[in-house]
């Protein structure tokens, strides 16, 4: 169809520019120099500042516990779901939704409520670190879209045969589910752990509110406040990562987009 | 006939269709082959083929969503190729999925009115008695999703009509239907083109479909017009072997020369009309079953091979010296079972040569 | 990415067994919900409890009617709103556009790809880089600010400035289209062929086929993420804060600034009273969302 087509090429020329500009411009930001020219001296900074780099540290150190916890909240309560209560799938996307309803900002206003007023036993010790503190309410954030990514995954699969194979051969339901779902649903898990990394690198609303400066995120945004080309090259470089990432699960999956799917 | 839905004198509905050196092509593929065929006014004419004959092709340049690659369309004597498909004045059933989702079935039905300005109580009214025509007067207020696939192509048809059209186009109307609703609504379909006297083209693959309600078949074949002719003469005569293995059953069998003109197949001998061939076609309706002990020494002798029972006919096939000929006997009692000798016997004025 | 957010596939099980022993299967949950109850749930309790008592404890609405009607957070309230309806709309728009665009291209070409991986990926870019690379476009000393100065627009000049609401709105612009794309395109893959070529047949022009038939059916799925669009953008403050710590009147700053005791000294329940209208609006939302996507599923060919 050859009909109107030059409103198409319009729209994706407007999208193309308004799209790529900004990361272009911050790619040239973030490669000035000093007293004019180019250079890496801000993508390097990295390296040589140890601040950033101890912040980097506890905010992959975070990640990691917090796509672990995500993961084993997730994965056997959807495969759970599936197999045994599949009236309830229903139910159980509007739960995870809730997380949506609350605003990062809300959730931490609570949670400070909680850090200034409460003691006893347990909470000095959730609010001793920002590690402890931050990766319970991270993983309640990454809930709605890593629950969505595992059960797609787990809907494109056979998964009671599966089960009830791995059972009749003399598997117990958890070895059932760590070596022959998971491998199965491998690019859906990872997926979802790369979005939780995604969001823990990104998150500064609850980190900033409950006082936590030490995240990757925070200490960016304060970089931003004195050498802002350290702050772009370090924000680009943690989103080339993750998309980088997230391409690569999305390509070997091997799935293949709705779009192309709707054109076969 | 009452003529609600013809908006024009009664009758006249139909306009003469021409194709004309319709070629369609795809780069190296070529769907449409040099086509010319042309539709008398007030006739239906089944455009019949296996899938990616080119039937659909056909019709979409018909109604304007396609333009060939080469020749013309006319409609009424007037050169189309060029009009757009809005401005062709023709009615178009698809196959499904076609009504319009967030409409009722008034609505869909007095659509084509609205484009063309009619007044709403006007088009109500016309609405109205359309569905009433195919039958569903009481489901007017009723959405796509809430009707069955039968009663969403008989409001397909209705709006389809609704516009009085010069010609009719339906795709495959019937192939997403079951059974016993695809036969109502194919006779119904064929009463209310009488009756409007509407120049229609039937795209389907299924011969019965075709031989049951059209005026003429027009077979298709990889982009090539086989044969056009009325449903009797496609079936008992058809032109090449394309359309004697596709329209119906058919039993090829050698036939030798006995006699200027003449063939000897099956224990008979036949005259043959045209040149001599080695071949000849037997529908399985020409061909008898008899008792093993035949009276007159005409006929082959066979073993029955298998006993299908079809219902009005019992269709049997026979292992002879000839190789397996199948036949098909009016069901009644005392046909030989499998396993059972008997003899073929041939309706000689039923044989054609293979081409 | 796309493809992680999808509508599940259709089922390739067997149908499952009757629910015998649904008390021990429910069992199964008590991690999941439990967890959810805890740490959702939790500090949604200390939001609306807090909201609900003054500093002592007792119970009191003072706060929320303080929330609403004191005239400082009126600013708030129209710089959240405002922000959130307009890149709302210019998202829903352009995002539909795009998102039409792309699905009429040919099939096959990389242009389908390069867009559904680039949509998944720019709607979940986070605050953080967002704002630094519109910054680094659009800041005094920003690529795209020095070009149109070259050719003769000084943005600065006229009084733009990118830690404004309106330079956050352009911000926000880039996360909700690629949102609009990935929530509209399954709708817009739902039109039939057949309704456009029934409506072309019937005299329908172009105009008069999106107007009759593919708008009214587009509808409920439209206006349903442009409601979601809605609450993506009144729920976010990480751009917000990462472009500047508190000069954007937004409802998230008046909250943060109660908290920290900033400017005012106390006002703790007053920032939770905020917190929970937004919880509340939020809500609204998602359920006329969930209704209207409902409709959205009524005229889906089965």
């Amino acid at each position: 169809m050859t009909r109107g087509r030059r409103w198409r090429v319009v729209v994706l020329a407007i999208a193309a520019v308004y799209f790529l500009l900004p990361l272009l411009a911050a790619a040239e930001f973030s490669l000035r120099s000093p007293g004019g020219g180019y250079g890496l001296a801000n993508w390097l900074a990295i390296v040589s500042d140890p601040v950033l780099l101890a912040a980097l540290g506890t905010s992959l150190q975070i990640a990691v516990v917090t796509a672990v916890v995500v993961l084993a909240l997730v994965v056997p309560t959807a495969v759970w779901v599936r197999l045994q209560l599949p009236g309830l799938a229903g139910v159980l996307e509007s739960a995870t939704i809730l997380p949506i309803v609350i605003p990062p900002v809300v959730m931490a206003a609570g949670i400070a409520f909680v850090q200034a007023n409460l003691g006893g036993p347990v909470f000095p010790a959730l609010f001793a670190s920002s590690t402890t503190a931050l990766t319970p309410f991270y993983v309640i954030l990454a809930l709605p879209f890593a629950y969505r990514a595992v059960d797609n995954g787990l809907a494109a699969i056979p998964l009671r045969t599966l089960v009830e194979a791995a059972r009749n051969l003399g598997a117990g339901l958890p070895t059932a589910l760590l070596r022959v779902v998971l491998p199965v649903i491998r690019s859906a898990v990872l997926g979802a752990a790369f979005l939780t990394l995604a969001l823990v690198l990104g998150e500064i609303v609850i980190a900033r509110i409950l006082l936590y400066t030490d995240t990757f995120p925070v200490a960016i945004v304060e970089v931003g406040r004195s050498r802002a080309g350290v702050a772009v090259a370090l924000s680009l470089a943690s989103l080339l990562i993750t998309w980088v990432l997230l391409l690569a699960v999305s390509l070997a999956g091997g799935r293949r987009s709705p779009a192309d799917r709707a054109s076969s | 006939m009452s003529s609600a839905a013809a908006g024009s004198a009664a009758g006249s509905g139909g306009a003469a269709v021409e194709f004309r050196g319709i070629r369609r092509s795809y780069g190296s593929t070529h769907a449409l082959a040099g086509l010319d065929l042309a539709l008398r006014p007030g006739e239906l004419l089944a455009l019949l083929g296996p899938s990616g004959c080119g039937k659909t092709t056909a019709l979409r340049l018909l109604a304007g969503f396609d333009r060939p690659t080469a020749g013309q369309v006319l409609i009424g004597g007037r050169d189309v190729t060029d009009v757009p498909a809005s401005r062709r004045d023709t009615g178009m059933v698809f196959q499904a999925y076609s009504l319009f989702p967030t409409m009722t079935a008034t609505e869909n039905v007095a659509f084509g009115l609205r484009m063309r300005k009619v007044g709403a109580a006007e088009r109500r009214r016309r609405a109205g008695e359309l569905l009433e025509l195919v039958g569903l007067g009481d489901r007017g207020g009723s959405y796509p999703h809430q009707l069955s696939g039968g009663q969403q192509q008989r409001v397909a048809l209705a709006r389809a009509l609704a516009v009085a059209p010069t010609v009719l186009l339906l795709d495959e109307p019937l192939s997403a239907l079951d059974a016993r609703v695809r036969v109502q609504l194919r006779d119904e379909i064929r009463r209310l083109q009488l009756a409007e006297g509407i120049t229609t083209l039937f795209v389907t693959h299924d011969q019965s479909e075709a031989l049951a309600i059209a005026d003429r078949v027009a077979v298709l074949n990889a982009g090539r017009l086989e044969q056009v002719a009325p449903p009797q003469e496609v079936y008992g005569s058809p032109a090449t072997a394309f359309v004697a293995a596709f329209v119906g059953v058919v039993n090829r069998l050698a036939a030798v020369p006995d006699g200027p003109g003449r063939v000897r197949v099956l224990g008979a001998s036949a005259a043959l009309d045209g040149p001599h061939a080695d071949t000849v076609i037997v529908r399985p309706e020409a061909l008898t079953v008899g008792a093993a002990d035949g009276v007159d020494g005409v006929g082959e002798p066979g073993t029955v091979v298998t006993r299908t029972f079809l219902g009005a006919v019992t269709r049997l096939v026979v292992a002879t010296a000839h190789g397996e000929v199948t036949v098909d006997a009016v069901t009644r009692p005392g046909l030989p079972d499998a396993g059972e000798p008997t003899v073929v016997r041939l309706d000689t004025a039923r044989v054609r040569a293979a081409t | 990415m796309t493809d992680l957010l999808d509508a599940p596939a259709a089922d390739t099980d067997p149908a499952p067994p009757r629910a015998a022993g649904r008390g021990r299967a429910l069992l199964g949950l008590v991690p999941f919900v439990g967890y959810l109850l805890v740490f959702l749930g939790g500090p949604l309790y200390f939001v609306v409890s807090g909201a609900l008592s003054d500093p002592d404890g007792r119970p009191t609405v003072a706060n929320v009617v303080a929330a609403l009607t004191e005239p400082q957070y009126h600013a708030a309230f129209a710089g959240s709103l405002t922000v959130s309806a307009v890149t709302a709309l210019v998202g829903a728009v352009f995002g539909t556009f795009l998102a039409q665009a792309v699905l009429t291209s040919r099939p096959g070409s990389p242009l389908r790809r390069v867009v559904s991986t680039a949509s998944g990926v720019l709607a979940y870019f986070g605050g953080v880089p967002l704002a630094f690379a519109f910054v680094a476009a659009l800041g005094q000393t920003g690529l795209a600010t020095l070009w149109l100065r070259a050719a003769g627009l000084d943005l600065y000049a006229a009084g733009f400035r990118i830690d404004s609401l309106t330079g956050l709105g352009l911000t926000y612009v880039y996360f909700q289209v690629p949102l609009m794309v990935i929530l509209v395109t399954p709708t817009l893959e739902g039109l039939q062929p057949q309704w456009r070529e029934a409506a072309e047949n019937l005299g329908a022009s172009a105009w008069a086929y999106w107007r009759h038939v593919a708008l009214p059916v587009l509808a409920p799925a439209v206006v349903g993420a442009t409601l979601v669009l809605f609450g993506n953008a009144f729920a976010a403050y990480a751009t917000a804060l990462a472009l500047t710590s508190g000069s954007i009147p937004l409802v998230p700053t008046a909250i943060a600034s109660a908290l920290s005791g900033n400017v005012l000294a106390g006002r703790q329940n007053v920032g939770l009273a905020l917190g929970m209208t937004m919880v509340v609006v939020i809500a609204a939302v998602m359920v006329a969302y969930l209704l209207l996507q409902r409709r959205a599923a009524r005229w889906a060919v089965r």
